[in-house]
């Protein structure tokens, strides 16, 4: 009996044991995750700061001293490029290692490894995008120039030398959350993060929705409806500028288009809000008579922040930005004698192209008259859980097949054509890492065109200005040489024709430097006038926020930091100044009741600005968004159409009021543009009052839309709800639901240069540290901080917290 | 004296071995002091509870509970309070658990 008690009590106590280890559905085992020793407690950093270490590390050749600051943004001087680097990669990845984790395994096609199988769709459509191939196709012409060979393997070692002297205790919380462990770093890893930016910015194509279109529609509504170029323009090359060129002779087009597609597509529509802007303002202009540069990259927020701002010096290079954690170099910054930044550019760098399969065994496929070999690639997916999936992608001369048949393409990825193969100019062997190596020790104009050329995606609008009072602009990447519209639609993979005929020579990439009106700019749309003469694209981004830049820019004297600080703040709405009085002149005040009367005057009194506490914003966003929708979700009545832009909607309204589009093809009766901006409005209007109550208070901008960041895990508590904030797609401060500005960064050039900036977020990647959101007050207010730029590492300052020498061993 | 042994030794252990080094402590000194099966229960129960609470409040004062507060977010629970009471409730039952087979073992040896 006792025996049998003792025995009860052993057994019990080591299934207790055991349950308590074990990971069951999507939860952490529990005493792993809550026991105060190795759980997440540990990960609760403290708030006091230990003001000075000394740490040996192994690989580091000379002593390398790190400074913090109050935000604890290191501050690097190595003696050397070898220890810069390797000083780079430890400090990024002890702030931010499972950021940079989850994000190289997700562009790998890695996650099911350690989430399990609902993680495989995810993954392989990575790897049947191309995304390994092309990062193993940039590692090897990376690694030929040695000074990438020495940056990328010393930030690989920098990464190494943190992640083995960590005890399980010091793991990220995400790891314990996620019951995995941490993996040595690799080379691949940095290139990886490039084309993940490359899927971000140059990722997409409209090509599917638009054969769609052709399909239904043909070819003169097609043209009609999707115009290479839009009824509002602002290029971002000065309109009139002449090219220094003679221009290569472009391709001939391919004799027939495709007009039908194997299996149904879905059309993903780009995000309003993903751009971003970017401007410079010359000497003659400013207060100081030195140029001041200004850049906010637009991108989805997410926690850990998407930057890591930090300082960079050693013989040779002092330099001030933010990095990606992952990669070396500044992105976005400056140095002693220039600055520069990005907005992207939207070129049409992704086609597809169908494929025409001798038999189901897709071993040979149509191309030039005759049968040619594809390649299969095997991509090996490890499954937590599970048996590895091996998954066989073909391959032709244009690139991966992303999947054969509809049978073989998840719902999740039905924007993605079958039969189809992908020409991606993120495959291509590319050193886009050079071009920031080249940028951050760059002097003046010519290192920066030199710096430039390197670059291939994707695409970017490169702003720049230098203590010798140059401003620049180059819309800047390496653009397939292409006939006209070449991708706009499916493309015929087997006519020749319809391959890339080469490159546009980066020296005639657009680019304007000192133009006459003292400033350059840049919000994602289109590059050029219609003068240009290659084609990069049919359609860009719309033309709103780049006319506020230019009109403020314009007409601004003495410009001062502050200036450009309150710019991009800026609210005001061109599309609302387009559009409204139209829109108002059509309604029919007699026939609206109490609530509609009370909106108009509301909207007739607004200031055209999206600022949170603005109700005319609420209702002109639902007006026009209504107006929009009953134009068009008639006719283009299910999700495998691309609709038409806000510009041709525009257009419509301001030009072609008795278009036939205004009818609604689903009543006996034909509606007039008068009738859609009446009923349009009534409907929005009576959806705030039932969502919102009168009109009030409730109906405030800034608590209508919403603002938030997410954890990168979606994690709840681990980002930051319900932020307040003014902004929307279509203005400057283009912030909505999560999308938004994550950098806000003004340099003022002179013979001491003075940068500013924030971002949503902190420099820790720790939910348990108070420098994981320490900045995000002061992003949400619109304040710039004063960027800490130490020309020694001796030099003193009170913002100065810590200090933390590395030896090498 | 059960009690002040498992503290002791659970709480200079907790700094260097994994969680389950609490349930071997309780489990061997219930063999070499075990009483009475409450006895040696409570004892392992509120030697390991203690620990625990200790252990992770010495990580999160100085955080100002920020992490615990996030984390408390995550689970649904209402106040980081609750998260440190399951965490050393977990911990309690483990080496009250492992204490009374200590004790049962005992018990069964001295026959």
């Amino acid at each position: 009996m006792k025996f049998f008690k003792a025995l009860l009590a052993v057994v019990a106590t080591l299934a207790l044991i055991w349950s308590l280890e074990t990971k069951f559905g999507d939860l952490p085992p529990i005493a792993v995750f809550l026991n105060p020793a190795t759980g997440f407690w540990q990960n609760a950093d403290s708030k006091h700061i230990i003001k000075k270490l000394d740490l040996k590390l192994k690989g580091l050749q000379r002593k390398v001293i790190i400074r913090y600051d109050e935000n604890r943004i290191p501050h690097i001087f190595a003696q050397n490029d070898h220890d810069l680097y390797f000083a780079q990669g430890y400090v990024t990845v002890a702030d931010r290692l499972w950021q940079m984790d989850i994000q190289t395994r997700s562009a790998a096609g890695r996650l099911a490894e350690i989430i399990g199988p609902k993680a495989l769709q995810a993954d392989e459509y990575h790897r049947r995008m191309g995304m390994v191939y092309g990062a193993e196709n940039s590692l090897r012409a990376i690694m030929k120039d040695e000074r990438m060979k020495v940056m990328i393997n010393a930030y690989t070692a920098g990464i190494n030398a943190y992640i083995r002297q960590l005890w399980k205790r010091d793991y990220p919380i995400e790891f314990k959350l996620l019951d995995y462990e941490p993996e040595d770093w690799k080379p691949i890893n940095c290139v990886l993060l490039m084309k993940l930016m490359d899927e971000t910015l140059a990722g997409h194509s409209d090509a599917a929705a638009m054969t769609n279109v052709l399909h239904k529609f043909g070819p003169n509504v097609t043209n009609d409806l999707f115009p290479d170029r839009t009824m509002h323009e602002e290029p971002i090359i000065p309109a009139g500028t002449k090219w220094d060129f003679k221009a290569l002779p472009l391709p001939k087009p391919a004799a027939d288009l495709i007009a039908s597609m194997a299996a149904p597509v879905r059309h993903k529509a780009k995000v309003e809000g993903i751009g971003s802007n970017n401007w410079v303002i010359a000497g003659k202009k400013t207060v100081s008579g030195y140029p001041i540069l200004a850049n906010d990259p637009h991108l989805n927020l997410t926690f850990p922040s998407i930057w890591y701002q930090m300082q960079l010096s050693a013989p040779g290079i002092n330099t001030y930005g933010v990095t990606i954690p992952g990669a070396p170099c500044v992105v976005i910054g400056y140095n002693n004698h220039i600055s520069w930044g990005e907005t992207n550019v939207d070129a049409d760098v992704l086609d597809f192209y169908r494929i025409k399969f001798k038999d189901d065994s897709h071993n040979t496929y149509w191309y030039n008259n005759q049968w040619h070999k594809t390649i299969k690639r095997i991509e090996h997916i490890a499954v937590r859980g599970q048996a590895p999936v091996n998954d066989t992608v073909i391959y032709t001369h244009q690139g991966p097949v992303a999947y054969e048949n509809a049978a073989k393409r998840p719902k999740a990825y039905n924007d993605i054509p079958v039969g189809s193969a992908v020409r991606w100019i993120a495959h291509d062997q590319t050193d886009d890492l050079l071009t920031f190596y080249l940028l951050n020790r760059a002097n003046n104009y010519d290192d920066y065109r030199k710096a430039l050329s390197y670059y291939t995606a994707p695409a970017q609008n490169f702003i720049f200005a230098s203590a010798d009072k140059d401003i620049a602009m180059t819309v800047n990447g390496r653009f397939p040489l292409k006939f006209k519209d070449q991708g706009k639609y499916i493309l015929d993979g087997s006519d020749p024709a319809n391959d890339w005929q080469g490159w546009v020579p980066a020296a005639q990439n657009p680019a304007a430097k000192n133009p006459a009106r003292g400033y350059l700019s840049s919000a994602n749309q289109s590059p050029t006038d219609a003068s240009y003469p290659y084609y990069i694209n049919w359609s860009f981004g719309p033309y709103e926020r780049g006319k506020r830049i230019n009109e403020r820019l314009a007409a601004m004297q003495n410009a001062t930091v502050d200036s450009m600080r309150a710019l991009q703040t800026d609210t005001y709405s061109i599309s609302a100044r387009d559009v409204l009085p139209t829109m108002i002149g059509y309604l029919d005040s007699g026939k609206l009741d109490k609530n509609q009367r009370q909106a108009l005057a509301i909207l007739t009194s607004w200031n055209k600005r999206f600022d949170a506490n603005e109700t005319g914003a609420t209702i002109f966003n639902a007006w026009w968004l209504k107006f929009y929708g009953m134009i068009w979700n008639d006719e283009f009545d299910n999700s495998s159409l691309m609709l038409p832009s806000r510009d041709r909607t525009e257009q419509l309204l301001l030009k072609e009021p008795g278009s036939k589009w205004f009818d609604n093809i689903r009543t006996p009766l034909n509606e007039t543009c008068a009738d859609i901006v009446n009923h349009s409005f009534i409907a929005s209007v009576n959806e705030l009052v039932h969502a919102h109550g009168k009109p009030g208070k409730n109906w405030r901008w800034g608590y209508v839309k919403l603002t938030y960041i997410n954890h990168l895990a979606n994690l709840p508590g681990f980002g930051a709800e319900n932020i307040i904030a003014g902004g929307t797609g279509s203005v400057i401060n283009a912030l909505v639901d999560q999308h938004g500005p994550s950098w806000r960064m003004v340099v003022q050039m002179g013979p001491k240069v003075q940068g500013y900036g924030i971002f949503p977020g902190g420099e820790s990647g720790n939910p348990g540290s108070i420098y994981y959101d320490d900045m995000l007050k002061t992003w949400e207010s619109g304040k710039l901080k004063p960027l800490l730029f130490l020309q020694s590492p001796a030099e003193k300052s009170e913002r100065i917290k810590s200090t933390l020498t590395l030896t090498g061993n | 004296m059960l009690f002040i042994l498992i503290f002791v030794l659970t709480l200079i252990a907790g700094f260097i071995t994994p969680w389950w080094a609490a349930a071997i402590i309780a489990f061997i000194m219930a063999v070499y002091a075990g009483k009475k099966p409450a006895q040696a229960f409570w004892s392992g129960f509120g030697a390991v509870f203690m620990v625990w609470t200790i252990l992770a409040l010495v990580k999160s004062v100085p955080n100002d509970h920020v992490l615990a507060g996030r984390v408390a977010v995550l689970f649904h629970l209402p106040h980081w309070i609750f998260l440190l009471l399951i965490t050393a409730l977990i911990g309690g039952l483990v080496g009250g658990m492992s204490a009374l087979s200590g004790f049962l073992v005992r018990r069964l040896l001295a026959k």
